[in-house]
């Protein structure tokens, strides 16, 4: 789960971490007050909050040097659909606007704890190039990444902070300083479930102070039924609401750009069964997994997701039945097809556990589902059922 | 023979009493798994499905000689569970639990890197050795004991592999679901040695996905280490980056992990990918045929 970047400087500021001073706003009228009030000063930065990065280069953030342009940039910015590289086509929304204090920047540098796979541990990554994208400057310039694997039972070790330290050009005090630092964020990282702290760029200032001028962070989604207080701060306006309504009822939903729905058991066949309808010439319209124990009502409810998307053409079914037999799964989807009403083309394969009284149940029904021999059987209906609508619809 | 387990593996269930662990207990023993009894802490002493209830897995192992144990307890208490089974001798430990943090598997595969104890999972189906023993959540009437040993990272795509090659005839000497977490027990590389050693297995197929740099080292161990033939499939050429597609394992992080890349380092050794998840059997018998 990701948190707005005014969350997690809050979260830095609790641990008495420096950032800069900023006041979250949801309107023109308290962007003003808080620019005269709170804030003070002739200049402010506006930074719009959503769950993407490169804001910068999309226009949601921005310098402005006066109350007009502050009042402008806020009014244009609160309600839009800010577009970023990452987020693009559709963008997501700007509901808050945290506006800050500008500081007088001596340099500017990357540092951040990520979960890594590879070494099965928490990586601290630090740079002297701040600001910058790191897998940019990892392609490019790879030398000038700092990085620290840190021993899962020892936990991050003053020497590897030193080594950043160093590695950053920091001596004297903002050395202890920066050390402090990690040492601090490291310990967050561990106490609240982080998968991903990055603050970029950490910048020194001409009063030499080490201050996290922007932070991104990532709560790992498996703990947050134990950090209730993070939990709390999910914002579901960043999220697809296709997506949003599949998590509550227990689905895994990814809204692509394709026409044909599909309905899965197990994510990797839920993968597989996207390869395989663009194998025979489609797109799928998502990613869906119903999960091991699915039943009736979950499949119903899958259903009205899919179906909630007006681009599906037509919906693939594919169920491998393994300890959920065969038949209870066609109970699921005779009614959830009753239930929600399905008017487009539906393809059913099943196999495993009772496929045979499966099928035959869906025959039964007088449904006008389109069963299918095996799993390529399967994608080149869907593909033809899709395309044969689409042209219908165009006509 | 086989890898992991066999007709003789004694094994135990954390979480025994539970719905999950009564239901697939249930169905281990009706496969003709030797199931010694279980344990959920608080009803010692009890017995369940005709077998004993333990308080701990230290009682567990001492009682009944169990050298497998698998886990259905819910993800808040999974890792401690695994580190009691560790900790009482158990050699290996499958987990079956899915969504356990990520914190508290770092800390569990580092305390397992220290006593050597192997791990199957989280988040993952179990191994089979057909006919002889089943441990975990897989529907048993879809093996046949033959000469394919298959890896996965995915529970239903195992299924597919399992269901293509018993058809085609070729059976399968050993089922391991590594799991689709990002930090997990077993993974490719060790069970590859396993089957490179094992000899009933003739031929392996990797099932693969999107996510991490596991199927590329898969890749790099088979070119010095592994002689037989290799097949497999990757899931997830489809799939956006940056998404997390179900496994908490399954994203494509800032251009790494992508399935082309895994599909590429696996041709360049000569492994056969199937280019559809319909055609893991026909791949595995055209590598046979190689």
């Amino acid at each position: 789960m990701n948190l707005h970047e005014y969350q997690a400087k809050q979260v830095l500021r609790e641990q008495g971490l420096n950032t800069p001073r900023g006041v979250v706003v949801e309107d023109p009228t308290h962007a003003e007050l808080a620019a005269t009030g709170y804030l003070g000063g002739e200049s402010w930065v506006v930074k719009a909050q959503i769950h993407s990065g490169g804001r910068g280069k999309a226009g949601g953030v921005k310098r402005v040097d006066s109350l007009n342009a502050l009042r402008e940039t806020v009014t244009h910015l609160l309600g839009s659909q800010l577009v970023t590289v990452q987020n693009a086509p559709d963008g997501q929304p700007v509901h808050q606007i945290l506006i800050e204090e500008p500081l007088e920047i001596v340099r500017e540098m990357y540092l951040s704890l990520l979960l890594d796979r590879d070494h099965e541990c928490i990586t601290l990554i630090a740079s002297v190039a701040g600001g910058m994208d790191i897998e940019a400057l990892g392609h490019e310039q790879p030398d000038k990444i700092l990085r620290e694997h840190c021993n899962p039972i020892l936990g991050l070790q003053a020497f590897q902070c030193r080594n950043v330290a160093f590695g950053l050009g920091l001596s004297g005090t903002l050395q202890a300083d920066f050390i402090r630092m990690a040492q601090t964020l490291y310990r967050l990282f561990i106490d609240s479930d982080l998968s991903l702290l990055e603050i970029n760029p950490l910048v020194l200032t001409r009063d030499d102070r080490l201050v996290a001028l922007d932070c991104k962070m990532v709560v790992d989604d498996n703990a947050l039924s134990r950090q209730a207080r993070l939990a709390d701060m999910r914002d579901e306006t960043q999220v697809d609401s296709k997506e949003v309504a599949a998590q509550q009822v227990g689905l895994n939903y990814i809204a692509l750009d394709g026409n044909i729905g599909c309905l899965v058991n197990g994510a990797g066949l839920a993968m597989a069964t996207m390869d395989l309808i663009r194998l025979h010439g489609g797109l799928p319209a998502n990613f869906l997994d119903v999960g091991g124990s699915a039943t009736a009502q979950t499949v119903a409810r899958a259903f009205s997701i899919i179906l909630s998307d007006t681009k599906v053409k037509a919906v693939l079914v594919n169920i491998f039945g393994g300890i959920m037999r065969c038949d209870i799964i066609a109970d699921g989807i005779i009614t959830a097809m009753h239930e929600v009403g399905v008017q487009l083309p539906v393809i059913v394969r099943l196999e495993g556990t009772n496929v045979t009284l499966g099928k035959q149940k869906l025959l039964d029904s007088g449904l006008s589902v389109i069963t299918a021999e095996d799993l390529t059987d399967a994608a080149q209906r869907a593909v033809a059922a899709a395309a044969s609508v689409q042209t219908g619809a165009l006509i | 023979m086989s890898i992991l387990v066999d007709a003789h593996t004694r094994v135990i269930c954390q979480g025994f009493t539970g719905k999950q662990g009564s239901f697939h207990s249930e169905q281990a023993l009706a496969y003709g798994t030797q199931m010694m009894g279980g344990v959920t802490p608080g009803k010692g002493g009890q017995r369940h499905l005709n077998l004993p209830v333990f308080n701990t897995v230290r009682e567990a192992v001492r009682d009944t000689a169990a050298t497998a144990s698998v886990i259905y307890v819910p993800a808040g208490y999974a890792a401690d569970s695994i580190m009691e089974a560790a900790d009482a001798g158990i050699a290996l430990v499958v987990c079956i639990t899915e969504g356990i943090p990520v914190r508290d598997m770092l800390n569990v595969k580092a305390a397992l890197r220290a006593n050597g104890t192997r791990l199957i999972g989280p988040n993952c189906p179990g191994v089979i050795t057909p006919g002889a023993c089943k441990i975990g959540i897989m529907p048993g009437a879809i093996h046949l004991s033959g000469k394919v040993g298959i890896v996965s990272r995915s529970g239903t795509l195992t299924y597919e592999a399992v269901h293509q090659t018993t058809q085609l005839g070729l059976g399968q000497s050993t089922c391991v679901g590594i799991g689709g977490d990002p930090i997990k027990g077993m993974d490719f590389i060790d069970c590859l040695a396993l089957f490179e050693q094992d000899a009933q297995t003739e031929a392996i197929i990797l099932v693969g996905e999107i996510g991490g740099t596991r199927e590329e080292e898969a890749a790099d161990y088979i070119r010095w280490h592994v002689r037989k033939p290799v097949a497999a499939y990757i899931a997830g050429q489809s799939a956006p980056p940056g998404k997390r597609m179900g496994h908490a394992g399954a994203i494509i992080a800032a251009g790494a992990g992508t399935a082309q890349a895994k599909i590429h380092a696996l041709r360049e050794v000569g492994v056969e990918v199937a280019e559809s998840p319909a055609e893991m059997g026909l791949a595995v018998q055209r590598a046979m045929l190689k």
